[in-house]
């Protein structure tokens, strides 16, 4: 399609988004920062170059002239203009595509204390939910997409990116991992509720 | 008369009754007309000015400042320019506190308040102010760095009169030896004197049980905001500590334990003076309900580190109708500003800031939501407004609602965008901004923009101050339209811009009433900039080029003018014509 030959001919009438002088935009030197704090993100900036230029459908919507044609998405030096301070208070929440880990909080219904746990250091479920039950002392049971944790003593839930109270398990693993913001072990009788479609 | 002293002569008595009435005049521009009527005004008002506003550091020289007003109680500094914030200026450009610290320990023995932005002050710096200044009141730092809590330990431990401690988005160190500045208030102190104690930047843990007694011993405090590592818990206690505060900054809002809870909701209730809410650094939404109590009467609400969706902004701000500014991340989305438009019917001001800082095609609020405010808002005069989409529709409209118009600041993240419903640059809506709101003193645009646009802003912005510009404009009339038509233009800061040296040459007649040029990432060159330096010998042409050497193309230039002999801290990377 016209969407693949015209990605071939970015680069010849690519708008130019760094400094005069630099050829490639990804290997922006750094070395005008003046934020001690911005070391850390100049890294996630450069890997943010190195990730997905766009490509879907949606920067092609017109055959106008090279005005609306999205140039490669390179994350730009100071733009847009957000104080490195708020950036990085920001970061701290946000889900990175790689470089630091997700820590989410973990509560449960009646212990003490909440615990924190770093969602990049599992792979899939099953490595999530061992842990979670090592943690805890708890123990889940078999999951099933029909009838979730039925029968087991407590279940894992979470809460996703718009707020909803979730059953961990539903969503494939990626896709969890980039919503959840918090979980929460409740207990199996509480789960019923949450049982699925 | 035999005996007595001779009678003053009638110059003497002028004088004096002279300074007797400047002391009334209490506005810099007023005072700054008022020495230039003849020598002895100049004489008098330099004696009766006790509040000294420096809008650029090195414009005036430490020395100069201090010869001529001799008796300054107050006194305010800017530093770097705001580029600075956003790392386009190399590490230690400059904006050292130092050399004007020696100065005012020496000429202002009765300085009585500071205030700081963007300015590098090191905590020998603050550990000389903490011991030259007797009556050493108010602080503020705003946007600075290069100290650390060693320096706020002596500030705490010294400025027994300390009535203000305001630090706002500072970059603050942690000392070596882990320096804890609360404690360092004096404890023997019965009462202190502190009204506001602004710490929300302080990246590092407090001692909870210090800051607790002190609070506790401050009576006059109004003004307290914590950093993140004060959890809910310990609000809750020192808002019953301190139910008489108007402003608060809530700390992460977030729990480190479960079970028992108090009853926060409570605590909000009793402190019935709450006008300001801001924090929520860490924000658990399930608590947002606590603070429903104190929104029927808050006039200023902070969430803009709050990553809350619209539902549950929708739950706090039905109550909040007295709303007058409001700053908030866009995860609340067009739905959410839909709900601020509906209940906050006096709104001033409004700042929608970003989760998401990449481009993307589809952001969570757009036109939409945008519009929806200027329909609901009607006396919005501040709006500082970012996104991925934006109709001139929508922009033209709010011209139209909303003629009270003092800032419009918008920020369509992708660069070189146009109208996504007409494919249109966005001159129009820019354009009627500047020709409808009549009261507009600053702007900064965005989008997909061509020479139009400007011309739009030298036609119709005559009372613009402050102007920012980056990806946009065709060719070197852009600027030319603005430097010629724009009289009031003190502050321009443009990036990555094609405009050139025939723009730069434009502007000759007017540089010296300017604060500052910024221009990087344009299409200037250094022999064009050297005209400039030659032809205006009191304007300091700061180039700084990321690999030193004699590049001919500028990657930045930074210009202001100055009474002064250009500065001789700055670092290598800068190179500064005369």
């Amino acid at each position: 399609m016209g969407s693949y030959e015209s990605e071939l001919n970015l680069k010849a009438t690519e708008l130019r988004l760094g400094l005069p002088g630099s050829d490639e935009p990804e290997k922006r030197s750094c070395s005008v920062r003046s934020n001690k704090r911005s070391s850390r993100e100049s890294s996630v900036e450069e890997s943010r170059c190195k990730s997905n230029v766009n490509s879907d459908d949606s920067t092609t919507t017109s055959d106008h002239d090279q005005e609306s044609v999205q140039p490669a998405k390179v994350q730009v030096v100071g733009w847009p203009p957000i104080r490195s301070y708020r950036k990085n208070s920001l970061q701290q929440k946000k889900v990175e595509g790689d470089g630091s880990g997700i820590y989410v909080k973990v509560s449960m219904a009646g212990a003490p204390y909440l615990r924190k746990i770093d969602l990049k250091v599992y792979k899939s479920y099953p490595e999530l939910l061992m842990a979670l039950q090592t943690l805890f002392k708890c123990t889940f049971g078999e999951y099933s997409e029909r009838e979730g944790y039925n029968g087991s003593e407590y279940a894992p839930t979470y809460e996703d990116k718009d707020g909803d109270w979730m059953l961990v398990g539903d969503v494939p693993w990626n896709m969890f991992v980039s919503s959840c913001k918090r979980l929460r072990i409740i207990k199996g009788s509480e789960a019923k509720g949450l049982g699925c479609l | 008369m035999e005996g007595q002293a001779p009678s003053p002569l009638p110059d003497q008595v002028l004088e004096n009754v002279l300074e007797t009435v400047l002391h009334f005049l209490s506005s810099r521009r007023d005072r700054n007309a008022a020495s230039l009527v003849c020598k002895s005004w100049y004489r008098a008002e330099a004696l009766t000015r006790s509040e000294l506003f420096i809008g650029n550091c090195y414009a005036v020289s430490p020395r100069r400042a201090t010869a001529r007003f001799p008796r300054v109680r107050s006194l305010t500094i800017k530093g770097k320019p705001r580029f600075a914030d956003f790392d386009l200026m190399p590490l230690n450009w400059g904006a050292h506190f130092t050399p004007w610290a020696q100065a005012l320990a020496q000429s202002y023995p009765s300085l009585r308040r500071l205030h700081l932005k963007r300015m590098s002050l090191t905590d020998r710096d603050l550990t000389l102010l903490s011991l030259s200044f007797p009556h050493f009141q108010d602080l503020l730092l705003t946007c600075c760095e290069a100290f650390t809590t060693t320096g706020l330990a002596a500030i705490a431990a010294n400025c027994r009169l300390l009535r203000v401690l305001d630090l706002a988005e500072c970059v603050v160190e942690v000392a070596d030896e882990e320096v804890d500045w609360i404690s360092s208030f004096p404890e023997t102190q019965e009462e202190t004197h502190l009204e506001s104690l602004v710490f929300d930047c302080v990246e590092c843990p407090v001692n909870f049980q210090a800051l607790e007694r002190l609070v506790a011993r401050s009576p006059s405090l109004r003004k307290l905001r914590l950093n993140r590592y004060v959890s809910m818990s310990q609000l809750h206690r020192l808002m019953h500590r301190a139910p008489q505060l108007t402003h608060l900054g809530t700390g992460s809002f977030s729990a480190s334990e479960l079970d028992p809870e108090p009853d926060y909701a409570s605590a909000f209730a009793a402190s019935k003076s709450l006008v300001c809410l801001s924090g929520f650094r860490e924000i658990w939404p399930d608590y947002l309900p606590a603070i429903y109590p104190a929104c029927a009467n808050l006039t200023s609400l902070n969430f803009s580190y709050a990553d809350i969706n619209a539902h549950q902004l929708k739950s706090v701000i039905r109550h909040c109708h007295k709303l007058q500014t409001f700053w908030v991340l866009d995860s609340i989305s067009d739905e959410g500003l839909q709900a601020v438009a509906e209940t906050c019917k006096d709104l001033r001001e409004l700042r929608v800031f970003p989760v998401n800082t990449r481009e993307e095609i589809e952001g969570p609020v757009s036109e939409v939501g945008f519009e929806a405010i200027s329909r609901g808002c009607r006396k919005l005069q501040s709006i500082l407004f970012f996104c991925q989409r934006m109709t001139n529709a929508a922009v033209v409209a709010m011209s139209n609602n909303c003629p009270d118009l003092v800032v419009f600041r918008l920020c369509i993240i992708g660069q070189y965008r146009p109208d996504p419903e007409t494919l249109e640059p966005m001159d129009e809506g820019f354009g009627a901004i500047v020709m409808n709101c009549k009261k507009l003193t600053r702007l900064a645009v965005s989008g997909l923009l061509t020479d139009r646009a400007f011309g739009y802003i030298g036609t119709y912005g005559k009372l613009i101050r402050t102007l920012s510009v980056a990806f946009a404009g065709d060719t070197d009339l852009g600027l030319k339209y603005v430097l010629e038509g724009c009289p009031n233009l003190q502050k321009l800061e443009i990036r990555d811009s094609p405009f050139g040296d025939g723009a730069l040459r434009s502007g000759l007649h007017h540089f010296y009433n300017m604060r500052f040029l910024w221009m990087s990432s344009c299409k200037l060159t250094r022999q064009a900039c050297q005209e400039v330096a030659r032809r205006l010998p009191h304007l300091v042409l700061e180039v700084i080029n990321s690999e030193e050497g004699k590049a001919d193309d500028i990657e930045i230039l930074y210009m202001y003018r100055s009474l002064d002999r250009p500065r001789d801290d700055a670092p290598k990377v800068v190179t500064i014509l005369h």
